[in-house]
């Protein structure tokens, strides 16, 4: 069975999109209201507003860009920014917060409220405060301290930051890497590195911002495509190529496609395989953000490049962040010698900006270190690198079950699941803290306007207990809510995912642990330079026969 | 046409039209009639429009066209051919193994003393701020996963967004989480498309990518010259007073640096205050490099120039140099402040700072608080002494730029050899090396219009460097310039 392109898009019921039309307009009317009536001193007028001092200036912002604000944000704005006071792993205590005047301001009572945590970015579990990656970061901190305060061009370069780099390249496969502090200015301030007026830049429509932002700072003509469509990247492709530029109709230096591995709203996978032999059959080059998908996609965890089982020397430019599956912060970009090499010499982050904090590279490290078998217990990363994948599946086969729709691609770790209406975002998002579980709720402006969604965040450090847990919170909640939408039966491949099937796996995974650096020590082997496009499926039927065994030998047992 | 002859009060029949036509003389019956035949002709001719043109079937390329031109087509190279610059790669090469503080171990075994980094205040490698730090990590762990909006804010980020209003005496701040995304979110998040952004034509290159993210229309005014800023300001005062309409809604701004790094010169707050209120333009001023190392207790440029903070509208700053640790904050009212939880990129969209990066960045303001400004003094009286010293005894060899209390300087070889460039300048940083000094020079990207026309050593200021070590680096400074000069 070939899993590569499972994803999921269930479109919305045309009932659940006329409510969710009429929400928005209500929430508008009356917005309009209240607007009149604090304009008119009816009702308590509570917001910021301009300072005494530069009242005849030029309003600093539209009005209407604070209408959404204040009346729409703001009466769910408890459902966001919520503070927490413990490292961010599978469970975390939230800091209580009160509003005693609708959203306008908070108060904190000096309570704590314990909750599961599906809300946090960490993949591989290595949000931890012990253990081997914090015990480097405190090791480097008393080395090296917090700061540098240089950039890494002039006087800010570490041994932890070569070391880090070459870690990352040896990982990724590719000739070299290059660390940044901050994973949004890994791509905000690099990709003007690489291309200029004169080129083209091919953007996935659901891209990141940084990734927006970036694009937009290089001066180039910003051509969008559907997300994931391949067809209309060729045609876009092939539209800039033919026709070139506009206006002077000269031919574009180069064209860059910019992708991201896992999109972090959709929980969908790029079609790695396909834009790859786009890019080669039209000499274009290729930008791959794993931000959301290194560490957390593929056997081995070295992201989608991975999973595809392709060549990482196939993608120009690797780009990945240490934020979501390593528990540190930064980013970094890898690709040929050449490339890092003019990243190094024209990177603003490279000249400008302060190099990465040794307590974060020394984590960061430690977490590669480990997933490549060579530091920690042994085993423990290959450990980890299963127990996500098993989450994953388990968690998303009982999602569907539920009836809930849910979006995305079968092995990824962000799960959106659909709530459509403005109403249920808050609802969701509190019914489910009340019950005892963080997660995410996003509306618009950041996903289409009806397509409002809670998102959950997998991770490592999740047991099959708190997965169930969770799933039964859920449960209550879409009941309570009439989330159920999915008017579909659940897709074939949940069939067999169930907790048994998830145990064997776990079980399988613990006697396969072999001491270091037998187990994931070595380099990955290379793969042929032609991509394969598909995923080891000889591996994975290999592993279904020993989860038979294995649940053969479990059925006995009990 | 016909019509054209007619009264308007005249009704006409039918049969007058039909009468009319016989009377008209002959040559006016063509004319009409070549006239028809010319809007028939026009009706009849192809769109102007470019795009229904490109779609027409004569100008639309076959597929065999189409793929004879895309085998033609060859791109450049992703990575260009430009010889690499070894000297600024070597500095990745370069490994600290000791803490990059007043003096820093290298691996190839030398310890030098550092007068290359924003250390101001020497608070890499402080024992309290460590500890701190410490703490923290082993509470939170390393990485906050996730942003600040999906359970990125742990209570130390609230608490240091406290602190920091609070030590600016202003209503609110808002904690990024790298020095240079600050300023470059901060200004696209007010100034849009159509506004206009008066900058100083020395900016450093963070703040030269906030204006361009902002899509405004950009006038640089010459550096520090608010006699030229004034003369912009007026132009585009009598600009608006002819066109009310629109500058009822062009937002302005000025965007200056407390103190420049490019430079090392001080920015006339206080004049631009007076400019800022007299045109109704708003003051943005980052202040990395001013935070902690001006004013009488370190509070930065609004301070050291006696300006009420509440007469700067933002205040942006990175805390990568004096704090010692990582990230930025923008300080203002709650009203201009605000609005960037939801508009400023960097802070919406980037993961919040580490929380152990937090704790230090508190601590550290703490000890700011808590010095009262006797690191501060003691950093400007060295920057001082070190500034006179230099002019004193090397007038002849280098050039020195900046303000005498600045903690960063420009260094440059005019005056020994009358050539400056940046292979030369490298070479006397090497050579410090050999001498037991770190020193850099100044690095910039191409693109980068704030940059001197001249390469230069930036010098940086640590607060507890001793008279011997300075004395150490003018020695060498002397000594090797006396040398390219006997060449």
């Amino acid at each position: 069975m070939s899993v590569k392109h499972e994803e999921q898009f269930e479109p919305t019921p045309y009932v659940v999109a006329i409510i969710t039309y009429i929400g928005y307009v209500m929430l508008a009317v009356f917005g309009h209201m209240r607007d009149f009536l604090r304009n008119h001193g009816f009702e308590k007028n509570l917001i910021a507003t301009e300072p005494a001092r530069t009242k005849d200036f030029v309003p600093l912002y539209q009005n209407f860009e604070s209408f959404y604000t204040r009346n729409l944000y703001r009466r769910i704005r408890d459902c966001w920014n919520r503070p927490i006071r413990t490292c961010p792993g599978a469970e975390f205590e939230l800091i209580d917060r009160k509003s005693p005047d609708h959203g306008w301001s908070f108060e904190y009572p000096g309570t704590h409220t314990r909750a599961i945590n599906f809300g946090s970015y960490n993949y591989l579990g290595f949000a931890e405060t012990d253990g081997p990656c914090a015990d480097a970061a405190a090791a480097a901190t008393e080395t090296f301290g917090c700061g540098v305060g240089s950039p890494r061009a002039e006087a800010g370069n570490l041994d932890l930051h070569t070391r880090l780099e070459a870690t990352v390249a040896e990982f990724v496969g590719a000739e070299d890497a290059i660390i940044f502090p901050m994973g949004f200015a890994t791509n905000a301030l690099n990709m003007p590195a690489l291309i200029g007026k004169g080129c083209c830049v091919l953007s996935d429509e659901l891209n990141h911002s940084s990734l927006v932002l970036g694009a937009r700072l290089t001066g180039a003509k910003i051509k969008v495509f559907r997300h994931n469509d391949i067809a209309d990247v060729e045609a876009k492709l092939r539209d800039a190529i033919v026709y070139g530029q506009d206006r002077t109709r000269r031919p574009f230096k180069k064209i860059l496609i910019v992708v991201e591995g896992v999109y972090s709203m959709e929980g969908s996978v790029t079609r790695l395989p396909e834009l790859i032999a786009l890019k080669k059959k039209y000499k274009a080059y290729l930008y791959l953000d794993e931000a959301h998908s290194i560490g957390a996609m593929g056997p081995h965890g070295r992201g989608v490049v991975d999973y595809f089982g392709c060549d990482p020397r196939d993608v120009d430019v690797l780009m990945g962040t240490f934020t979501k599956s390593f528990g540190g912060a930064g980013g970094y970009i890898a690709g040929s010698q050449h490339l890092v090499a003019l990243l190094r010499q024209r990177s603003h982050s490279g000249l400008y900006g302060a190099s990465l904090p040794a307590p974060v590279a020394a984590q960061v490290v430690t977490a590669f270190q480990m997933l490549m078998g060579r530091a920690g217990p042994p085993g423990e990363g290959a450990r980890r690198l299963k127990q996500l994948e098993v989450n994953t599946q388990y968690f998303r086969a009982s999602l569907h079950r539920l009836g809930v729709i849910v979006y995305g691609h079968r092995t990824s770790p962000v799960v959106p699941v659909m709530i459509f209406m403005p109403g249920k975002i808050a609802a969701f998002g509190r019914e489910t803290l009340k019950r005892g579980l963080g997660t995410v709720v996003v509306g618009y402006p950041a996903t289409p306007i009806i397509e409002s969604r809670a998102r959950f965040c997998l991770s490592a450090a999740h047991s099959l207990d708190i997965i169930d847990r969770s799933v039964q919170i859920i449960d209550e909640v879409t009941s309570l809510l009439l989330m159920k939408y999915s008017r579909r039966p659940p897709p074939a491949w949940t069939a067999g995912i169930t907790r048994e099937w998830a145990e064997a796996q776990l079980k399988l995974v613990d006697q396969q642990r072999r001491p270091h650096g037998a187990a994931n020590g070595g380099p990955v082997p290379r793969r042929p330079v032609e991509c394969r496009g598909d995923p080891p499926d000889k591996v994975a039927d290999e592993n279904d026969a020993a989860v038979k065994d294995n649940l053969a030998a479990v059925a006995a047992a009990s | 046409m016909l019509i054209f002859v007619a009264d308007a009060d005249v009704s006409w029949e039918f049969s007058d039209l039909i009468e009319a036509i016989y009377s008209a003389p002959t040559y006016h019956l063509v004319f009409e009639g070549c006239l028809i035949l010319f809007i028939v002709g026009l009706l009849f001719q192809h769109s102007f429009l470019p795009s229904k043109r490109r779609g027409g079937s004569g100008d639309r390329l076959s597929k065999a066209e189409e793929d004879q031109l895309i085998a033609e087509w060859q791109p450049e190279p992703l990575v260009s051919g430009d010889p690499a610059d070894e000297a600024l790669l070597a500095s990745y090469q370069r490994c600290a193994t000791s803490q990059v503080g007043r003096s820093v171990t290298y691996s190839d075994g030398r310890t030098l003393v550092n007068f290359a980094t924003g250390n101001f205040l020497d608070f890499i490698g402080e024992a309290r701020i460590r500890d701190r730090a410490l703490a923290s990590l082993r509470h939170y762990g390393v990485g906050s996963c996730g942003p600040r909006g999906f359970y990125g804010t742990m209570d130390v980020h609230l608490h240091l967004e406290e602190q920091l209003a609070k030590f600016y005496g202003c209503e609110e701040a808002v904690l990024y989480s790298y020095g240079f995304s600050t300023i470059a979110s901060a200004i696209p998040s007010y100034a849009k498309r159509h506004d206009i952004i008066f900058a100083d034509e020395r900016c450093c290159f963070a703040i030269q990518q906030g204006l361009e993210a902002s899509r405004s229309k950009i006038i640089r005014f010459r550096h520090n010259d608010t006699a030229h800023l004034e003369e912009l300001l007026q132009r585009q005062a009598e600009h608006d007073r002819r066109n009310p309409k629109k500058a009822r809604v062009t937002r302005k701004f000025i965007v200056v640096e407390g103190l420049y790094v490019n430079c090392g010169d001080i920015c006339p707050l206080g004049e631009l205050v007076k400019l800022k209120y007299k045109y109704k333009v708003r003051l943005f001023v980052e202040e990395s490099a001013s935070l902690g190392t001006l004013g009488a207790t370190g509070r930065g440029i609004c301070e050291e120039a006696g300006v009420s903070v509440q007469d700067v509208d933002l205040i942006a700053a990175g805390i990568e140099n004096a704090l010692a640790t990582q990230g930025g904050f923008v300080v203002g009212t709650k009203y201009v402040v605000d609005h960037q939880r939801l508009s400023g990129l960097g802070y919406c969209f980037s993961a919040s700072l580490p929380p152990m990066l937090a704790a230090a960045a508190s601590e550290a303001l703490t000890m700011v608080d808590e010095m009262r400004g006797e690191r501060t003094a003691r950093l400007k009286s060295v920057s001082d002494r070190l500034h006179q010293r230099l002019l004193a005894e090397l007038d002849n060899l280098w050039s020195v730029e900046g303000a005498p209390m600045s903690p960063i300087k420009h260094l440059r070889l005019h005056r020994c050899t009358g050539e400056n460039s940046l292979p030369a300048l490298e070479a006397a940083c090497a050579a410090a090396a050999d001498a037991g000094l770190l020193l850099t020079v100044a690095r910039y990207v191409a693109q980068d219009l704030g940059q001197p026309a001249q390469p230069s050593i930036r010098l940086s200021v640590n607060c507890n460097h001793s008279d011997s070590e300075i004395g150490s680096l003018l020695d060498f400074l002397k000594s090797y310039a006396t040398g390219l000069a006997k060449k």
